[in-house]
């Protein structure tokens, strides 16, 4: 097979997370043959998966998480009791470490629920506290929350740095991105995102559609998220006993976000329906009385009684797998196939993809039953998906982790990776919703973001210039693929410091 | 050009770098239809609240017989001890709010009840796109309906293009015209030289990027420099936005028009009545009026604040005391331009029969004729531009009129 350096580029950039320094040899062995090169990873079942001994997972995060949490509460109480501080509930909320401070007495009958952190977000790893929430904390336990949180990140930066193409690792961030949970909602499912990848998402990415939708749904880090712990059947024992009731959050994206898409012909009373068919979907509290405490847990007294009607097909009342089957219909159905066949097509190709590549992308899910190996396949075999131009830009995440590959650097600690992500706009699994981040080019080479991106590179090669020689570098990240502009670019820069900034910011770097 | 459009140019620490071609992106320079007073030219900022604000949560309608009942634990209370600030003998305000109050007070703020975009579906993300957009139903991204209202205003004299803060522009400002960016962030800056050669490179090889590229280095940082606060994106993140904004515009020749979005508002559950988690947002909001008048100055009397979201919630609260997604909701304006004082508001009642779909406070005023007002007496936007350009196919909704003034 002839060499094909553009084909590298594409195989490199569009489909993975770039290059690798050293001696990886990736731009030859992309040009040798770059569909072999995608797709060699897809050929290893466990690809997806990171499991690591320091990566516990969530019902042990979920023991450590309420053993943390009591032991803040009674901290707090005795401070509180030492010092009755005017100023307590906002250092409270500051803390992120609960708002059951405004209704920890009505919710103290609700022990099975694991409910939210503070509504006001922790602060991000790398921000600085605005001055009014500093210098009024409570002291507080080691926090397992950002401890967690780090560790999680930190797998998951090592893991996308040291994959072979990166391909797999791509798609782990496609499919988190669209069943996206957001760590700013509170330190509960801060603590959970990285678990909730590991073990909703990763395991799937290979697998089936249906299979991933149901472990996310089920996953406490999504319930948490879109409150779905919260909601009762206005008629289950628990909504009559307690005087609450639905609460639409999880199934209204659930419809919207995860499956059908929005035109996907579902209606409101489509969404109320779903809501209830999904009542009872929980996880086990502290008391481990529903089941061992942080995992998923069916509390059939809150589940809504009767039939529920959902897309005109009645659902009878099987409890936990009247909603099993209600997600197993909405994961293969056609609307779903082209919204995700959508939604791929624009994340690996274009932001407004061949409409063919989406039929064909919606065929093979349909015809698959959504297997998502051979959906992945499918766009890797696809022709469109190598001819298109390379006009995305690569999201922050991409770009921080290619500087990595490039420069052959494990990351050992997160911190500075973090706060690069929160710093362009990516803060690691903390969209500011749940449709996730955005996923066109045109979004993240904002004026403002590229400007940003140029400040960072900038750093980096102030950082790192001299230790590196960037014409090696474009070596290995474009080789032959590298224009002549961008070569005499790097080769007339004034030092090694702005090559390497250059090169970073060069369009063979950040063109994907 | 003249020395004063010069300035802003000269006063940016790149401007040597940005040389002639380039400036194309600050010369979009709107020449208003107002003339100057003493408050300088009109300057308009958008706030989009991301996430469906409640409505009757914010002004809460107590005269109304079935508001306490419908809104349940959250309700807002006339007495007590965190009770709601009365703005009229029907309305009263969050007690999160004193800032607004007192604008209110002031006749520097007012309030347009039971209003609502065209939308009348429940997703966000459509939702905003049709408040943004400005076009009567979703689907249409492309541009924004002040981007649009900038290509409107007559080019020629000084003004830089309008203000989008955060990483990335919001859709209300992405379109034709150019638009600046910034986020209250604090980098080190890459050097000129650096810079310059990069552009030259995406010059020859990459057109898309030298364009965004040359206008994100047309920033001028100052607003940013002496904070040196990184933001996080809850509600301290709004005071510090709004500080960096109000002192961007406060410059001569700063931007005049500006947009921004705060997050959060997606209050499905414990939504908090005169405590809780919306009242620390609304805390927030009003800590970012604050910091608009202030940072302002004397072109606060001349400054209108338009707060909108993209559809009101549930008037009836939910099982986990918050609310879902609903339809009505409120408008919140402020500023010295703002014929202020007042609840503009032709209320619908919330009567079960009198509640759109029997759920949500039905919207009476259609929210693009209170921005058309604004954009027509503030900035003096004619009526053909409003109808054919910014709001396309609104014909029917005429300006509300008095709200500038």
């Amino acid at each position: 097979m002839a060499r094909d350096p553009q084909g590298a580029l594409v195989a490199l950039n569009r489909f993975g997370f770039g290059a690798r320094g050293g001696s990886s040899g990736d731009f030859a062995s992309a040009a040798a043959d770059p569909r072999g090169f995608v797709k060699a990873e897809l050929t290893r079942p466990s690809a997806a998966l990171l499991e690591q001994p320091s990566l516990r997972p969530s019902p042990e995060i979920g023991k450590a998480f309420f053993a943390y949490r009591a032991d803040v509460r009674r901290q707090r109480a005795a401070t509180k009791s030492a010092q009755s501080s005017p100023s307590e509930p906002q250092a409270q909320m500051a803390n992120g470490a609960g708002s059951d401070a405004n209704d920890g007495a009505r919710r103290a009958g609700a022990s099975d629920q694991m409910q939210q952190g503070g509504q006001v977000e922790p602060p991000q790893p790398g921000m600085v506290r605005p001055p009014e929430a500093a210098g009024r904390e409570v002291p507080q336990p080691v926090d397992i929350v950002v401890k967690t949180y780090r560790a999680e990140a930190l797998a998951r930066f090592q893991r996308a740095t040291l994959a072979e193409n990166g391909f797999v690792e791509r798609l782990v961030t496609f499919w988190s991105n669209h069943f996206c949970i957001s760590a700013s909602k509170g330190i509960a499912v801060r603590i959970l995102a990285g678990a909730f990848e590991r073990e909703a998402i990763r395991p799937h990415v290979l697998g089936r559609f249906s299979d991933m939708l149901l472990a996310v749904e089920q996953h406490p880090a999504m319930l948490l998220f879109l409150d779905n712990q919260q909601s009762l059947g206005p008629a289950s024992r628990a909504g009559v006993n307690r005087k609450r009731g639905l609460n639409e959050n999880l199934a209204r994206e659930i419809l919207e976000l995860h499956t059908l898409g929005v035109g996907g012909g579902y209606t409101q009373q489509d969404v109320t329906s779903l809501a209830r068919i999904i009542t009872g979907w929980t996880f086990a509290g502290p008391d481990g009385r529903l089941a061992d405490p942080g995992r998923f847990a069916f509390n059939v007294n809150a589940h809504e009684p009767g039939s529920q009607t959902l897309l005109g097909k009645s659902y009878p009342d099987t409890g936990l797998s009247q909603g099993q089957s209600a997600l197993k219909d909405l994961g293969r159905h056609p609307s779903t196939a082209k919204f995700i066949a959508t939604k791929l097509a624009r994340h690996f190709v274009a932001d407004d993809p061949p409409p063919a590549l989406v039929a064909r992308l919606a065929q093979r899910f349909v015809k698959t039953d959504g297997d998502l190996k051979a959906l992945a396949l499918e766009l890797a075999d696809a022709d469109a998906a190598w001819k298109a131009p390379l006009t995305k830009i690569r999201t922050p995440y991409d770009a921080v982790i290619a500087t990595g590959r490039m420069l052959a650097r494990v990351p050992e600690q997160p911190v500075r990776y973090l706060g690069n992500l929160n710093l362009l706009g990516q803060p690691l699994w903390s969209p500011a919703g749940p449709n996730g981040f955005a996923d066109t080019g045109s979004v993240w080479a904002s004026p403002e973001g590229l400007k940003l991106r140029l400040d960072l590179a900038a750093q980096v090669g102030a950082r790192l210039g001299d230790t590196f020689e960037p014409r090696e570098l474009m070596e290995v990240i474009a080789g032959d693929a590298t224009s002549k502009e961008t070569r005499e670019t790097i080769a007339r820069a004034e030092s090694r410091q702005q090559a390497m900034a250059l090169l970073l910011m060069s369009p063979e770097f950040q063109r994907r | 050009m003249d020395c004063r459009e010069n300035r802003l140019l000269v006063s940016t620490r790149r401007s040597l770098l940005i040389g002639g071609a380039s400036f194309a992106a600050w010369a979009y320079l709107p020449k208003f239809a107002r003339a100057s007073t003493s408050g300088g030219d009109p300057r308009l900022i958008v706030v989009i609240l991301r996430g469906a604000l409640d409505g009757l949560a914010t002004v809460a309608p107590i005269g109304d017989p079935d508001y306490a009942k419908l809104h349940g634990s959250i309700a807002l209370l006339p007495t007590g001890a965190n009770a709601a600030l009365p703005l009229d003998s029907f309305f009263s305000l969050h007690p999160a709010m004193p800032n607004f109050a007192r604008l209110y007070r002031e006749k520097n703020a007012a309030v347009v009840h039971a209003t609502a975009t065209g939308y009348r579906e429940r997703s966000h993300f459509d939702g905003q796109d049709v408040l943004e957009s400005g076009y009567a139903g979703p689907g249409r991204v492309q541009s924004g309906w002040l981007n649009r209202a900038l290509e409107q205003l007559p080019r020629g004299e000084r003004v830089a293009g309008a203000l989008a803060v955060g990483p990335t522009a919001p859709l209300i400002l992405r379109g034709a015209a150019p638009t600046v960016g910034w986020a209250p962030v604090a980098v080190p800056q890459a050097a000129e030289d650096t810079a310059s050669r990069l552009l030259d490179l995406y010059a020859r090889r990459d057109p898309v990027l030298a364009k965004a590229l040359t206008q994100g280095l047309q920033l001028d940082r100052t607003a940013a420099r002496e904070d040196n606060m990184r933001p996080g994106r809850g509600v301290g993140y709004m005071r510090v936005a709004a500080r960096g904004v109000a002192k961007l515009m406060a410059a001569d020749d700063g931007p005049r028009i500006a947009a921004l979005a705060f997050d959060g508002w997606d209050t499905h559950a414990n939504e908090g009545g005169p405590v809780g988690r919306l009242a620390l947002l609304l805390g927030g909001l009003d800590n970012a009026f604050a910091e608009f008048e202030q940072g302002l100055g004397a072109y606060w009397g001349n400054t209108a604040v338009v707060v909108v979201t993209e559809f009101g919630r549930t008037a009836r609260i939910n099982g986990t005391d918050g609310t879902d997604h609903g339809t009505g909701t409120v408008a919140l304006l402020a500023g010295g331009a703002i014929a202020g004082g007042r609840v503009v508001a032709d209320w619908p009642g919330l009567k079960e029969a009198s509640l759109h779909e029997g759920r949500d406070l039905k919207p009476t005023t259609d929210l693009r004729a209170v921005l058309k007002g604004v954009m027509k007496d503030h900035l003096g936007l004619s009526d053909s531009a409003l109808v054919t350009s910014v709001f396309p196919d609104s014909g029917a909704i005429k300006p509300m009129q008095g709200l500038v003034g």
